[in-house]
């Protein structure tokens, strides 16, 4: 009787935002007098940190820094519509809204902005601290701040744009299935490695190691935080979760976090994360969705990897100690 | 129904209201006192989020009757920074990027809090036992307990 | 965290300034500090809360409902049926134009589900509306409940909800989503190798530390402001609108910050029933999930069962795979027909096989209704498909890792939906994390690309 390791590897993809589209999401965009941006959305921010990579969307597409940039959401006073946060789609269809309105608002302020420099509007550019001025000539400038201040006082401007993103819906082709579920797909791999107790049919996971394809880190502090939190999920349906452990008997049901299984701060794995960026065709700066696929691939790389262990398969989530004991003692049987 | 006072230091000011008997601390501090920094998650005990502390000890404000802190110290995580200057934990949550959706981070804090009163160099294991009553579903909990570790290091620096 | 900056360089454009940079989240001086809005961080004058009375039976006839005891409870302000709702008979995902409608608001004739609500209190505190909906009196004729995929789909088994007259969901192809690509017999006929097997899967809890709820207050303009914590503002002011019978004008979401989601709060479940309290009362309603609530009345992550069939050849070429896939929808539709379909759609997984068959169900039960949760449609299927993977290599005697480099899709393929491939990146992740993992594989896979088909 022993503790007995083993490794297993998954690959996955997934697909990036609703399923066959069909799923708008519309964005205003507008500066003040001072040339601070407001972005207005109805989207919600569920913790994953929308607004945080909302705002540096817009800075970078209006050519200001992320922290002149606020963003207003949730609210359908004020917000124009948007699908909701859910399947992988609010960075790629919020963040293409709002790009577009954003792009919309910047021409305006470089309109602006050329006719205060006498020149043409096609021939500026944006320095990203902040000022405006004629390509290859620096000294030919004008700061974003009194751009606004004309825009408002004196040319009776409304620096600001609209922005709508909709990928159009596919609709099934009945008898072949025919159809175009997603307009870009994330990537991952995953190797899992585990400790069974053949005794207690009790599993340890010692490592994951997954590397994540997502199309571009738009914030990589925020993209690692959320893969690390995915990969723990991913672990903790793999061996832990379920509200009925003897479905479809509907009894012992969890009612609470004494009874509803996930890993604690001492269960958890030591875990590595690689991104890799491919970028998508539709994306913003290339970006896909990785907040759902991040928690797949741990699930059947920690399954097989207690296959390699002690030679049995579970083929029924969560692989709970019972589920492995009763597999070991039917391979013991059966030997 | 019958009202009852209770009377406490509240981030060390002296608070004092009329509340039903029965009131649990966590109620009273929400909706009688403003101070809506511990959460409510499970309000039986089983989450961590409610995590306040009553004269020094970790205590699950759903779970206690308020006029047992009669003429206690109570400390919620709204307390902890003193104006802009943010708690070496707070700085390390930020830092670390230990938050996510942020329900569970005031009690998680208060957890993190009474461990380095206790122990100023605790090691991992420590940091695990101390948050090991507070769930979290988004960060999958390690960089929460790089940042307690992390701002027990800037502590002991600071020292 | 490393970012791999040397894949797909040349396809990338780096020169960004805000973009790709690891800024703080504004956001997280709210959260340490104890300052962050949620919904629930809110009091005011007067708020009643709301308790549901909820179904003890899988499958039960109401015979009569008697709230005369509950009524005379102190504290007790408003008791709401089904007859109090404008709109009854509702389903989300009508806005999209899924139907048919297939859930009451509150439950009308009869109960399809442990768990499901039939009577809303209402009084001054949470202690007197829990204590008043114990009173409520509802007669049940008890009818025999079916719990599993198996029972459900057995030619004499009860029709689990009327609206749909068979216990699954009817697409316009017919019992199941399908996909019909190539011709599956032929590629098992030629494969070296048959390996048919079943996996299944329990409901998983989304756990939000923060449950589901909402607080509404009736404004002096006759609007409603509802503080939700909802992940689709709109899709709850239009639902909500539909089963009111009340204008959207009326109607005022406000979000904010959400305590953890996971796709457990895009059911439209909380918010109508607390606007018609407010409406009814003219009073702010509080209707927040317990944590039983949470953990047992919200929707669950569907159990499912996936049966896989491969066809498989001695050098790794995966010729022919047919899926037969089942989600348990429980008794009333939410997003499952979606979630199926979504995940007949993600089948055979990102390999390229030349025949493949589909066929997705979504099988309704006396069980409390799944809906969306991250991965949806998707998790479970690659749990199967990977272990399946896993099998099949070991089955021809070939390295696991090596085994999928060989069936990985690339650019160009065409998948068994018929979409062709395109911006692949399988075998690259695949790469590195032989690198990672210390997991060597033959130098020709090292080689591979997802741009290209080498010879």
């Amino acid at each position: 009787m022993a503790w007995k390791r083993g490794r297993g590897v998954a690959a996955i993809n997934y697909p990036t935002g609703m399923n066959l589209g069909g799923d708008p999401t519309q964005a205003l965009v507008h500066s003040t007098p001072t040339g601070n941006f407001m972005v207005t959305l109805s989207s919600v921010d569920l913790g994953q940190g929308l607004r945080q990579v909302i705002a540096q969307i817009c800075a970078e597409t209006i050519g200001v820094p992320t922290e002149w940039v606020t963003v207003d959401t949730a609210d359908t006073d004020t917000g124009p519509h948007c699908m909701g946060t859910f399947a992988s789609r609010g960075t790629h269809r919020v963040g293409n809204a709002v790009i577009r309105a954003a792009q919309e608002a910047r021409q305006v302020m470089l309109e602006v902005a050329a006719e205060e420099l006498e020149a043409d509007a096609a021939d500026l550019e944006t320095d990203g601290k902040g000022n405006i001025h004629v390509k290859g000539a620096p000294s030919l400038s004008i700061s974003i701040f009194e751009t606004a201040l004309a825009a408002h006082f004196k040319h009776g401007r409304s620096i600001s744009g609209r922005g709508m993103f909709l990928v159009p819906r596919s609709y099934p082709e009945t008898e072949t299935g025919a159809m175009k579920p997603s307009t870009c797909y994330a990537h991952a791999c995953t190797v899992a490695e585990v400790e069974v107790d053949d005794e207690t049919g009790e599993v340890r996971v010692l490592s994951i190691k997954n590397v994540f394809e997502i199309g571009r880190a738009l914030n990589p502090k925020m993209v690692e935080q959320q893969l690390i939190g995915g990969s723990w999920m991913g672990m903790s349906h793999a061996l832990y979760e379920t509200t009925e452990p003897y479905y479809p008997v509907r009894d012992h049901g969890a009612r609470d976090f004494n009874e509803y299984l996930m890993p604690g701060p001492g269960d958890i794995a030591e875990t590595e994360i690689v991104v890799l960026e491919r970028p998508s065709g539709d994306g913003p700066f290339g970006a896909k969705g990785p907040g759902e696929m991040c928690a797949n691939p741990q699930i059947p790389a920690i399954a097989n990897a207690i296959y390699d262990a002690v030679g049995v398969r579970v083929d029924t989530l969560p692989i709970t100690p019972e589920r492995v004991l009763r597999a070991l003692r039917a391979q013991q049987a059966a030997a | 129904m019958a009202k009852i006072a209770v009377q406490f230091t509240l981030n060390g000011s002296e608070r004092a209201e009329f509340v039903e008997s029965g009131s649990t601390l966590l109620s009273v501090l929400r909706d009688k006192m403003g101070d809506t920094s511990p959460k409510a998650g499970c309000r039986q005990g089983s989450c961590g989020a409610c995590s306040v502390i009553v004269d020094g000890e970790l205590t699950l404000a759903c779970l206690t009757l308020a006029e047992t802190s009669n003429g206690k110290d109570v400390r919620t995580a709204a307390g902890l920074s003193s104006g802009d200057v943010l708690h070496p934990l707070q700085r390390a949550f930020e830092e670390e990027f230990a938050a996510q959706c942020g329900f569970c981070t005031p009690g998680m804090i208060m957890a993190a809090t009474v461990l380095l009163e206790r122990n100023p160099n605790p090691s991992r294991e420590d940091v695990i036992e101390a948050i090991s009553g507070n769930i979290c579903r988004c960060t999958g909990y390690e960089p929460i307990i790089r940042a307690v570790l992390a701002a027990a290091r800037s502590n002991s620096v600071a020292a | 965290m490393k970012l791999a900056k040397t894949y797909f360089a040349d396809e990338r454009n780096d020169d960004f300034s805000e973009i790709g940079q690891p800024l703080p989240r504004t956001d997280l001086r709210g959260h340490v500090t104890g300052r962050t809005v949620y919904f629930a961080d809110r009091t005011f004058p007067g708020m009643l809360y709301l308790k549901m009375v909820r179904s003890p039976h899988h499958h039960a006839r109401i015979l009569s409902i008697d709230t005369s005891e509950a009524e005379k409870h102190p504290g007790v302000v408003r008791i709401l049926t089904a007859k109090d709702v404008p709109q009854n008979l509702y389903t989300i995902l009508i806005l999209i134009q899924v139907g048919p409608e297939d859930e009451h608001v509150l439950a009308e004739d009869k109960v399809r589900w442990k768990g499901e609500a039939v009577v809303a209190v209402l009084a001054e505190t949470e202690r007197a509306a829990q204590e008043a909906a114990a009173k409520v009196k509802v007669e049940y004729e008890v009818l025999e409940p079916v719990l599993s995929i198996e029972d459900a789909l057995k030619p004499d088994a009860p029709i689990v909800n009327e609206h749909h007259g068979r216990n699954y969901y009817l697409y316009d192809s017919g019992e199941c989503r399908k996909i019909r690509f190539g011709d599956v017999e032929e590629g098992f006929a030629a494969a070296d190798h048959i390996l048919e097997e079943t996996y299944q899967s329990s409901p998983i809890e989304h756990a939000p530390v923060e449950t589901t709820g909402c607080i509404v207050v009736p404004e002096a303009n006759g609007r409603f402001t509802c503080y939700t914590n909802t992940q689709a503002m709109f899709f709850t002011l239009d639902n909500a609108s539909i089963i009111l019978q009340m204008p959207g004008h009326r109607l005022h979401m406000v979000g904010g910050t959400v305590g953890g989601g996971f796709g457990g709060k895009v059911d439209v479940i909380v918010e109508p029933i607390a606007i018609l309290a407010a409406k009814l009362t003219g009073r702010p309603v509080s209707f927040i999930y317990t944590r039983e609530e949470e953990m047992q009345i919200s929707s669950p992550r569907a159990a499912e069962k996936i049966v896989i069939k491969d066809g498989v050849m001695r050098d790794g070429r995966i010729v022919a795979r047919k899926v037969t896939a089942y989600v348990d929808a429980g008794a009333y539709s939410r997003h499952s027909p979606y979630g199926a379909q979504k995940a007949a759609a993600h089948f055979p997984g990102p390999y390229t096989i030349p025949n493949v068959w589909i066929d997705s169900y979504c099988v309704y039960t006396n069980r409390t209704p799944s809906s969306a949760m991250r991965g949806f449609g998707v998790t479970i299927a690659d749990f199967a498909l990977e272990v399946q993977m896993d099998k099949l290599a070991r089955l021809i005697g070939m390295d696991p890792l090596e085994f999928r480099f060989i069936n990985a899709y690339r650019d160009g393929d065409m998948k068994a939906h018929r979409q062709p491939t395109e911006g692949a990146a399988l075998i690259e992740c695949m790469q590195e994390a032989s690198i990672v993992a210390d997991w060597p594989v033959d130098e020709r896979f090292m080689a591979m690309s997802s741009r290209v088909r080498e010879g």
